[in-house]
């Protein structure tokens, strides 16, 4: 039984992940191995630790949310089995919603071109990814110096390989 | 009969709520009874007082108390009544304070609860029976589980208080952990100083009988009267003949071929060995798994060395029996095996921390070990792959221990210190070497605890990082330890020389199956239960056995001590009586009507249902019905409600008396 009502925003946050943030101690595990640490303005355990003091705001416009790759290390370590990187997830998502997106480096448009290229082919696309990401962002020359390399090593073809059940996933796009 | 009724208003507590002269009027108009009067405070002296006048003056046979919850003043009633000349089982207490005025608001409707209440009583009491408590007979010796540090204790203050202690140690050697580690908290001094005289003492004392090397095969019986068989594992070696001279230990040909258990596995022994120098007693062992002889039948060196012909190669475990009064449990702990998930455990391991891959990433004991004058590196700070003096030493607390994705949600409780003190350790003896401790709490609660703590941060430059560590992984010859200071808010990267993990302490593995064989109830951990977290913290649900020391849950060196003298004292509080008296309130079968079916055997959850041969007159076995042994039995009345015959009885709680209560309802 649960004698206290949770604040609206857990109540949505935890509707998304299942878990409430009140769950972590705050031991830090996660931003120990954390391998962006060093591009973030704050730990993820800070992130957390904002919810979990109510400073929503604070956490929503954190760049960590952006910077997070999902590798998941925090939640296969954490020792509260706390999945971090579902909370960091959920914690986009909500910031989306709320229009509260902190993200000088466009990584929400990244995001949405890296989403396309699944919801067309079941698996990415880097030319059209490539394409998509520097139509959106309109910084066509960054990052061009990468092209060569990239081409070597056999990332770039020019057609995209499909998986087999292209139904299946425009399925799953669908349900949301 | 003649029936008095005493409504208690405890202060405000009934008071407030419950007109309690009205029920005190009401009373006195119920069939039998005879006597009813009202009173501030039944429990005081003059309340009391009040209770055995009326007795004595009116005669009466039985009383009835309005008052609070039996569990608080049903003895203090009994006893006031038994001082006026009647059987203290003819008193009924109505529950007027936690059934009635404490739970409702409304004076009319909770002062006619209480007449209710009142009137049950009244009516259960019609038919109470004048008992006598059970006396049996108490066998005043106690047994020991375990030689440790709490074992050592419990057995010596038994048995300088003047009674014989049967000490059961499964190791080949008395000493425990304790006897293991170098220095210790908050006073550093040196563990095997002050341990060893002790071991030493529970050896020649007259009163102890000293079985190592043994285990507690089974138990029988109950307090006072317990039977206790014990396996004396073959040790090769005869102990009436061995005089400890150590010879065939220095001639076995097999020199390096086991990891030295005392040692950590940090050094190794031959196949017959001494646990340690200091052992006690001072006796080798053949271990079996390794020796020669036991493989190919050759060698028999330590037997052709021996100048008292005491190895025995075909020696047999053998059985002794032992009749015990008090038991007394004191198995320990054991560390956390972090290296790989320990089998059909949910307890998974540490891959992250390299332990057992990287070779200097060890465990808290096998630092003791290094630190230990007595180790395998004569207390020189050495790292184990090398032998070369770490420079930089990292300690990280709660491995393990407050880890719910790993199995564990307990704290340790001796981490903190235990950390501090090794981190002090090593600055004294590596003085240009750096320190830093991962904690995410400092738990240093306890008489110089906290001061310690800060010792070692302020006087020895040992560097504290709030934060747990994600992962050690081992780059260029060095141990990259990758952690996050919390507090600064910044990710640490050490490359270490040696690391230090602070690992749980669990219960032994073979706790469980002891607790089953003693009838002790154990936690999901399997450490071993009290019967009250704070009013009866050493004694189990199970009469006459005691617990002291890790067995129960974590604990450090004092408070063991201080646990294991308290199970000593409850023993002797046992042992201060020839008989022990009983409350009467148990089941009683009526052999005329059981079936035999035993139903109540197998709901019985104290053992007390035993099965009796009635036998006719020329001796032959007629049938078998249940009997309750008084000695177990917990009066809890489970074999009363299942019993298809109702056969069994619950005496102080019979059908007729809980019907007529109950009737007196409608």
């Amino acid at each position: 039984m649960h004698h206290t009502h949770k604040p609206p925003f857990i109540e949505e946050l935890t509707a998304i992940t299942g878990q409430d943030p009140s769950q972590c101690y705050q031991c830090g595990k996660c931003s120990a191995g954390c391998p962006v640490r060093e591009f973030t303005d704050e730990a993820p355990n800070r992130v957390v630790r904002y919810v979990q003091l109510g400073f929503y705001e604070k956490a929503l416009t954190s760049k960590t949310l952006w910077l997070c790759a999902g590798c998941q290390t925090c939640s296969s370590r954490c020792p509260k089995d706390f999945h971090l990187a579902h909370f960091m997830d959920a914690m986009r998502e909500l910031a989306l919603k709320k229009g509260m997106v902190e993200d000088e480096k466009n990584t929400v448009e990244f995001h949405k071109a890296f989403l396309k290229q699944i919801e067309s082919y079941g698996r990415t696309h880097e030319v059209g990814m490539v394409r998509d990401y520097k139509l959106h962002t309109m910084d066509l020359m960054k990052d061009v110096d990468l092209a060569p390399t990239m081409f070597l090593k056999g990332k770039l073809s020019i057609l995209p390989h499909k998986v087999k059940d292209t139904k299946t996933i425009k399925k799953i796009f669908k349900q949301k | 009969m003649k029936i008095g009724v005493f409504i208690c208003y405890c202060g405000e507590n009934i008071g407030r709520t419950v007109d309690c002269a009205a029920v005190a009027q009401a009373a006195a108009k119920f069939p039998g009874v005879i006597h009813s009067e009202d009173y501030k405070y039944m429990c005081s002296d003059p309340g009391q007082n009040l209770i055995k006048q009326a007795i004595r003056e009116k005669q009466l046979d039985a009383i009835v108390v309005g008052s609070c919850s039996p569990h608080m003043h049903e003895k203090t009633f009994r006893k006031a009544a038994a001082g006026a000349g009647i059987n203290p089982y003819m008193v009924e207490i109505a529950n007027l304070r936690e059934h009635c005025s404490w739970i409702h608001d409304d004076i009319p409707s909770a002062t006619k609860k209480a007449i209710e209440l009142t009137r049950i009583a009244v009516e259960k009491v019609k038919y109470n029976e004048p008992l006598i408590p059970i006396r049996v007979p108490v066998t005043k010796r106690a047994l020991v589980i375990g030689g440790g540090i709490s074992g050592i204790q419990a057995a010596l203050d038994i048995a300088n208080a003047g009674f014989e202690v049967v000490l059961v140690e499964k190791e080949p050697s008395i000493g425990g952990h304790m006897s293991q580690l170098s220095e210790t908290f908050p006073t550093l001094d040196c563990s095997q100083c002050i341990l060893t005289p002790r071991m030493v003492e529970v050896y020649q004392h007259p009163k102890i009988k000293l079985l190592t090397y043994s285990e507690v095969e089974n138990v029988e019986g109950f307090i006072g009267n317990f039977k206790v068989t014990i396996r004396k594992k073959a040790r090769g070696v005869k102990e009436d003949l061995c005089t400890g001279c150590g010879l065939c230990v220095q001639k076995c040909p097999i020199r390096k071929v086991a990891k030295n258990e005392f040692e950590e596995g940090l050094a190794n022994r031959p196949a017959m060995y001494v646990p340690f120098p200091q052992a006690v007693p001072n006796l080798p062992v053949i271990d079996r798994s390794v020796c020669t002889y036991y493989k190919s039948g050759k060698c028999q060196m330590c037997k052709k060395v021996c100048g008292r012909d005491a190895v025995d190669f075909e020696q047999q475990d053998s059985f002794v029996t032992e009749d015990i009064g008090s038991i007394i449990v004191a198995t320990g702990y054991k560390l956390y095996t972090i290296d790989k998930k320990p089998e059909n455990s949910p307890i998974q391991g540490y891959g992250e921390y390299g332990y057992g891959k990287y070779t200097d990433v060890i465990n808290g004991l096998q630092f003791e070990r290094i630190a230990s004058a007595s180790g395998p590196t004569s207390g020189e700070i050495l790292r184990p792959s090398d032998s070369k003096v770490p420079k930089k030493v990292v300690f990280i607390q709660c491995v393990g221990s407050r880890d719910e994705a790993k199995g564990f949600t307990y704290c340790s409780k001796i981490c903190c210190m235990y950390t501090a003190k090794h981190a002090m350790l090593y600055k004294h003896k590596v003085h240009d070497g750096e320190a830093y401790v991962f904690y995410m709490d400092i738990r240093a609660g306890g008489k110089m605890y906290e001061e310690f703590v800060r010792r070692a941060i302020e006087e020895d430059d040992v560097k504290y990082i709030r934060g747990r560590v994600s992962k050690i992984y081992e780059e260029d010859g060095k141990y990259i330890v990758k952690g996050e200071d919390t507090i600064a808010g910044m990710q640490v990267i050490i490359d270490a020389d040696m690391v230090v993990l602070a690992t749980a302490m669990v219960a032994q593995p073979e706790a469980p199956k002891l607790a089953q064989l003693l009838g002790v109830p154990y936690d999901k951990y399997g450490f071993l239960a009290e019967v009250h977290p704070k009013l009866r913290p050493v004694e189990t649900s199970s009469g006459g056995i005691f617990l002291a020391g890790a067995c129960h849950s974590p604990r450090d060196i004092p408070e063991s001590v201080a646990m294991a003298s308290a199970a000593a004292a409850k023993a002797l509080v046992l042992f201060g009586s020839d008989m022990l008296e009983r409350e009467p309130v148990i089941a009683k079968v009526n052999a005329g009507t059981c079936a035999g079916c035993f139903y109540c055997q197998k709901v019985c959850a104290y053992n007390a249902i035993e099965q009796k041969e009635i036998k006719n007159r020329a001796g032959e076995v007629i049938k078998v019905v249940a009997y309750v042994n008084e000695g177990l039995c917990q009066g809890c009345g489970t074999c009363n409600a299942t019993c298809p015959s109702k056969s069994v009885e619950l005496v102080g709680f019979k059908d007729e008396q809980i019907f007529n209560e109950i009737c007196a309802l409608y």
